[in-house]
């Protein structure tokens, strides 16, 4: 992969494409899975990703431990620690 | 001579006058309770639903205190929609002065049956981590409780009315009557007591009670666990609570058994509209985050502002109107809790009840007694 980077999703190491978001980083973590959801709500029902806008709040996850962080606009960067709670 | 329909209507379900109700009932009483809009719809909902001690005098110690004896001798029947949780306060020191200030204030509360502990400035970051550093300590009260005060107001007029309560929502009352109230549907309800339980609005129906609408604004965020443990309010803050003309900012954070944080206070006289007031939500959450620097990356979900029923001595009117000059026998006030009225709910519903049914109280009246307005004056 050209131009790729590293990040960790729940602590596995992911690479991928420059200028890609947090949210790519995790789908791509999934890639094996048909699972696609992101997150747990309150109740437990899984949710995923839906406008990848910034307005939906659906693909909230935990960067750099900061928690609820919109990944659909937070682009990786080497190293970055993205922790899903699903 | 018509036959009063209620032995006492409650105008106001918020939460004092749902614990009114709830008190008159239990004593067998026929309860009409009026509501305009929502239950525990106005400063219920604009208060944090701290159960708070408070030190600031001898009246709003006894109050206080009493009350939340009652509110934990509640607090195994609460629904868990009311989200009672035992967190305790932590009062904190911005700088050693007010440190002084803490070991009288221990003294206060110990002396008193309330336990409390200082905490030095590493065992408060041991507490509170998100706390700034340098914060040189505080006072841990760890019998303060917190709820979600708009459920509980609902509960409590759901176990009224479990007692034959009845009640009217939605229905303005428009007049307090010789033996009654009139509703905006031109409909009368009479009773042989009428109890003005309306807070802000309720110098509206009785003119001349010393209540003032004091604006208030909040915010909460996101769900972040354990983020603050404890109710957290800064020691001055009551220097700013007790202005009783300007505004004012103080911080105060609590957290939510959700995860989330309720970040409080702001303070404004002379304001009738509900809007947000950026500049003053700007100051409120500056002075949280000189508490807590992080939370600038946290993220908030809801701001909203209240109305809290303010008296010039900082003590609610609990009792009959007829003390004053031209009052009337048959008219009691329960209002002019300011933020203090989710706390103080239980107890001025017991007060409240003694003096209608004419008996002894646990705790003295005469400071809550709408006639010492008057006195005060003349004094």
């Amino acid at each position: 992969m050209p131009d790729a980077i590293s990040v960790t999703v729940n602590g596995t190491a992911v690479r991928v494409p420059l200028n890609s978001t947090a949210l790519v980083a995790i789908l791509m973590s999934r890639a094996s899975s048909p699972a696609r959801f992101v997150r747990r709500s309150l109740s437990g029902e899984p949710r995923g990703p839906l406008c990848a806008m910034g307005i939906c709040f659906e693909c909230r996850a935990t960067i750099n431990n900061q928690r609820h962080s919109r990944t659909c606009l937070i682009l990786c960067a080497p190293g970055m620690d993205i922790r899903t709670d699903d | 001579m018509s036959v009063a329909s209620h032995d006492v209507i409650i105008i106001g379900a918020g939460i004092v006058g749902a614990a009114c109700a709830l008190a008159c009932a239990r004593e067998g009483l026929r309860v009409a309770i009026v509501e305009a809009e929502t239950i525990g719809g106005g400063a219920t909902a604009a208060g944090m639903g701290h159960l708070v001690v408070m030190d600031d005098s001898e009246a709003q110690f006894a109050l206080t205190y009493f009350s939340q004896l009652l509110w934990q001798k509640l607090a195994t029947d609460l629904p868990a929609d009311v989200e009672f949780e035992s967190c305790g306060t932590i009062w904190v020191a911005a700088d050693e002065e007010e440190l002084a200030a803490v070991k009288q204030k221990k003294v206060f509360y110990e002396s008193r049956g309330v336990p409390a502990e200082i905490l030095d400035a590493k065992s408060l970051h041991e507490a509170e981590p998100n706390l700034r550093e340098g914060l040189p300590g505080g006072l841990l009260v760890p019998s303060d409780a917190v709820i979600y005060a708009p459920c509980a107001a609902r509960f409590l007029v759901e176990q009224a009315q479990s007692r034959g309560a009845q009640l009217y929502l939605p229905a303005v009352v428009t007049e307090i009557t010789a033996d009654g109230v009139r509703i905006n549907n031109g409909s009368t309800l009479s009773a042989h007591w009428i109890v003005n339980a309306a807070g802000s609005w309720s110098p509206s129906l009785t003119p001349g009670i010393e209540v003032k609408k004091r604006k208030g604004h909040l915010l909460i965020t996101d769900r972040y666990p354990g983020y603050v443990k404890h109710q957290l309010v800064e020691l001055g803050y009551l220097k700013s609570a007790h202005s009783f003309t300007s505004e004012s900012v103080a911080f105060n954070v609590q957290p939510r058994r959700t995860g989330q944080m309720l970040i409080g206070s702001s303070r404004q006289f002379g304001v009738e509209g509900r809007e947000i007031n950026s500049a003053m939500l700007a100051r409120m959450l500056s002075r949280a985050e000189d508490f807590l620097p992080g939370i600038a990356n946290l993220s908030a979900i809801r701001s909203w502002t209240g109305f809290r029923a303010a008296t010039p001595d900082k003590l609610p009117l609990i009792g009959p109107h007829s003390a004053r000059e031209g009052g009337r026998d048959n008219l009691f006030l329960a209002t002019g809790h300011e933020g203090l009225g989710i706390t103080t709910s239980l107890g001025t519903a017991a007060l409240l009840v003694d003096q209608l049914l004419e008996r002894p109280s646990q705790i003295p009246v005469a400071p809550y007694l709408p006639s010492r307005a008057r006195e005060n004056v003349h004094a």
